[in-house]
């Protein structure tokens, strides 16, 4: 609790047993009404006199009807009328209720904060002498050396210049996989020492660093509106006078049209502009959708806005571009089929052999391939064929290694391969060994996040420069609904307006790419989508959403949180203006009186600060069946 | 220029009036005040930031008279 609140708890407690007391004695002893209305008045100042000023201030500011307006004029309202008792009470409900009201935000600020605490305390600056002291991160300079001592956080961005250690990055991916840190790796800020100590090289200054960009970017987030908060506002705007003049019509009107009753009809009126407090409303909306990025950000997703995640969660076209995004973006071997009588390691060896003084990429992915580098003395007498590809003595035996135009100018009776990539045929004194497929790898999960962007009913498209063959293999692969192949760069901005200028109805679409070179189509994009961006400005810059790791099936988890948010965010304002226009109704005709209309406004805000901070478990939000 | 300060601002509903209030005063280009980050963002002309700034500061607390800016 802060100061603030502990002092409002104390004045609730000493105003709660002197209204207590002052009750008892006029229960007891028949006291002339001035005298009640004395006795009364005293806690109705000690709890009431900060609304009291706030409201005359109002008035006088010309900022007439806020809560503390209504607030002040419900409760003179019930001592003018002769019920002292019921206006010190529903003043020392209201202040309980502003009371748990400031703690419920507070806290669940706090968490939400506490989720995106990746801000380093303290850096530790080794001096020219080997000294180690403890500065403030924003004080080191580029080029200065840190050191992390297991368990620390690192504060800044760097390269490791000894030590060996793993780092957790939960903080900032969601992933809990940990990376491992060497000599000479690049190292980000916010991620966790495990249990090695690292000196590091400072390659960015604080306010530079990842962790300063992810705070900032978080910190500006709840500055960006959605539009359904925007419209809370709006509506607050002319409801707060809508329900002030329905009061006083309220307290008016039927009188006159009886011919009497004021009394009734005014206290009536009072209970009224209780209920009518739009506090409820006003404060869940922001607060679910800052839980819904905090708790986004938990899970590596930073959301640059709740207009976005608005925009997200009405989203049902996904675009990714492939490379980098659906596959690794590295061309490795991803299939061996040797021929009878060959094992895949002997295949594979004898492959990497060959083509060892290539320096063509395929040589790379299949030395990359083996456990350990072969000895290379072991090949000789290799040949390039151009358009083909090479022919080399291994282990004295003559060896070709290519595409199957190699294998049919040499009459080598070879088993075609038909998998998507590039296909590496080896024979072996004129046998053929068997064929290695060298493709850029799908990621893990590529496939089952396209399942669960489907199950979600997201349409979803793939974007490559690659050749038709491939890009149709790789989206039967991964099962996407479209895909557009061979185009420029540049053809990508202009498929993507194709594509938003041909939807039907009014879902988003959102493009999914790696940050690089495709900055213009993330900006174009309704919702653009950078992902991997550990330590990508460029990205990070360009895009609405980042996800920090490369994880495809962060994209549907992010319209998973996105959804959820806006369910509760409908849920809250439907909940509390059908709660509040019913309680409206029962307080005109009289059935609730003051206590109920107190319920009505702290009750009904405090369900629905409880239903926003439902966001803040969103890390295992499961797929729809 | 924009400059972003920490604010502090006790109701939900305040400061959406009070972020309405300095976007409409003379010479601000956009604000926003975030009750949720405790935070307001001004964006003005150069020239006259320092005035404009004082003119918001003004202008929130006539809305809110609990609330606070750290310069």
């Amino acid at each position: 609790m802060t100061k603030k609140q502990k002092k409002t708890l104390y004045r609730i407690l000493v105003s709660a047993v002197l209204y207590a007391a002052v009750a008892a004695a006029c229960a007891l002893a028949p006291l002339p009404w001035y005298a009640e209305l004395i006795l009364y008045l005293i806690p109705y100042f000690l709890i009431g006199h900060d609304v009291l000023r706030k409201a005359v201030l109002g008035v006088v500011h010309g900022e007439v009807f806020d809560e503390n307006f209504l607030m002040a004029v419900a409760t003179v309202g019930a001592m003018a009328l002769g019920e002292y008792g019921e206006g010190v009470a529903v003043m020392l409900f209201y202040q309980v209720g502003e009371l748990f009201q400031s703690y419920a935000v507070g806290k669940s600020r706090r968490s939400i904060a506490a989720l995106m605490d990746i801000r380093p305390d303290s850096a530790n600056l080794e001096g020219a002498d080997g000294s180690v002291t403890a500065v403030d991160p924003e004080a080191v300079p580029v080029g200065a050396v840190i050191v992390v001592r297991p368990g620390e956080k690192i504060p800044l961005d760097g390269v490791v210049l000894s030590g060996r250690s793993t780092l957790n990055t939960s903080a900032l991916t969601g992933e809990s996989r940990p990376r491992t840190a060497r000599p000479g790796d690049a190292v980000i800020s916010g991620s966790v020492n495990g249990e090695g100590l690292l000196r590091v090289t400072v390659s960015r200054v604080y306010g530079q660093s990842t962790v300063a960009r992810i705070l900032d970017l978080v910190e500006n987030s709840s500055l960006k509106k959605a539009k359904a908060e925007n419209f809370i506002t709006r509506f607050a705007r002319y409801y707060t006078p809508a329900v002030c003049f329905a009061a006083l019509a309220l307290a008016v009107l039927p009188p006159l049209a009886l011919g009497g009753g004021w009394g009734l009809w005014v206290s009536r009126a009072l209970t009224f502009l209780v209920i009518s407090c739009p506090c409820a409303l006003v404060i869940s909306i922001p607060l679910s959708f800052f839980g819904g990025i905090g708790g986004a950000s938990r899970c590596g997703i930073l959301v640059k806005g709740g207009n976005y995640l608005e925009a997200l969660a009405h989203t049902d076209t996904a675009v990714f571009d492939k490379t980098g995004t659906l596959t690794r973006g590295v061309f490795r071997v991803s299939r061996v089929r040797p021929a009878d009588g060959v094992t895949e390691a002997r295949l594979l060896e004898t492959a990497a052999l060959a083509e060892s003084y290539s320096s063509h990429p395929i040589s790379k992915s299949l030395r990359e391939a083996l456990p350990e580098a072969p000895d290379p003395r072991r090949a000789a007498d290799a040949r390039e064929i151009a358009g083909q590809g090479v022919a080399a003595t291994v282990d004295g035996h003559r060896v070709l290694a290519g595409n199957a135009r190699l294998m049919e100018a040499e009459g080598v009776a070879y088993t075609p391969d038909d998998g998507i990539g590039t296909v590496v045929y080896v024979a072996r004194d004129g046998a053929f060994w068997g064929s290695i497929l060298i493709a850029d790898e799908l990621k893990d999960h590529a496939a089952e996040a396209m399942a669960a962007l489907r199950r979600q009913g997201v349409r979803t498209v793939m974007l490559t420069g690659d050749s038709e063959a491939v890009a149709r293999g790789v989206a039967g692969q991964l099962g996407m609904d479209e895909y557009h192949a061979e185009l420029l760069p540049g053809d990508k901005v202009d498929r993507v307006e194709a594509l938003m200028a041909a939807r039907t109805g009014k879902g988003n679409l959102a493009f999914v790419g790696d940050g690089i070179n495709d900055a213009p189509v993330l900006t174009r994009a309704d919702v653009g989508i950078a992902m991997g961006a550990l330590g990508s400005d460029a990205a990070i810059e360009a895009a609405d959403v980042v996800l920090m790791d490369d994880d495809p099936a962060k994209v549907s988890l992010a319209m998973r949180i996105a959804r959820k948010c806006m369910r509760i965010v409908y849920e809250n304002i439907v909940f509390a203006l059908t709660v509040k226009g019913l309680f409206l109704l029962l307080g005109a005709v009289g059935i609730a009186n003051m206590w109920w209309a107190v319920f009505a406004d702290v009750g009904v805000m405090v369900l629905a600060v409880l239903n926003a901070t439902r966001m803040l478990a969103v890390k295992d939000l499961p797929l729809p069946r | 220029m924009q400059k972003k300060f920490n604010i502090e601002v006790d109701c939900a509903n305040c400061a959406a009036k009070i972020e309405n209030a300095v976007k409409n005063l003379p010479g601000v280009v956009n604000a926003s005040v975030s009750f949720m980050a405790q935070k307001m963002v001004l964006e003005a002309e150069d020239a006259r930031f320092d005035e404009v700034l004082k003119q918001a500061v003004k202008a929130a607390k006539k809305i809110e008279p609990d609330f606070e800016i750290e310069l």
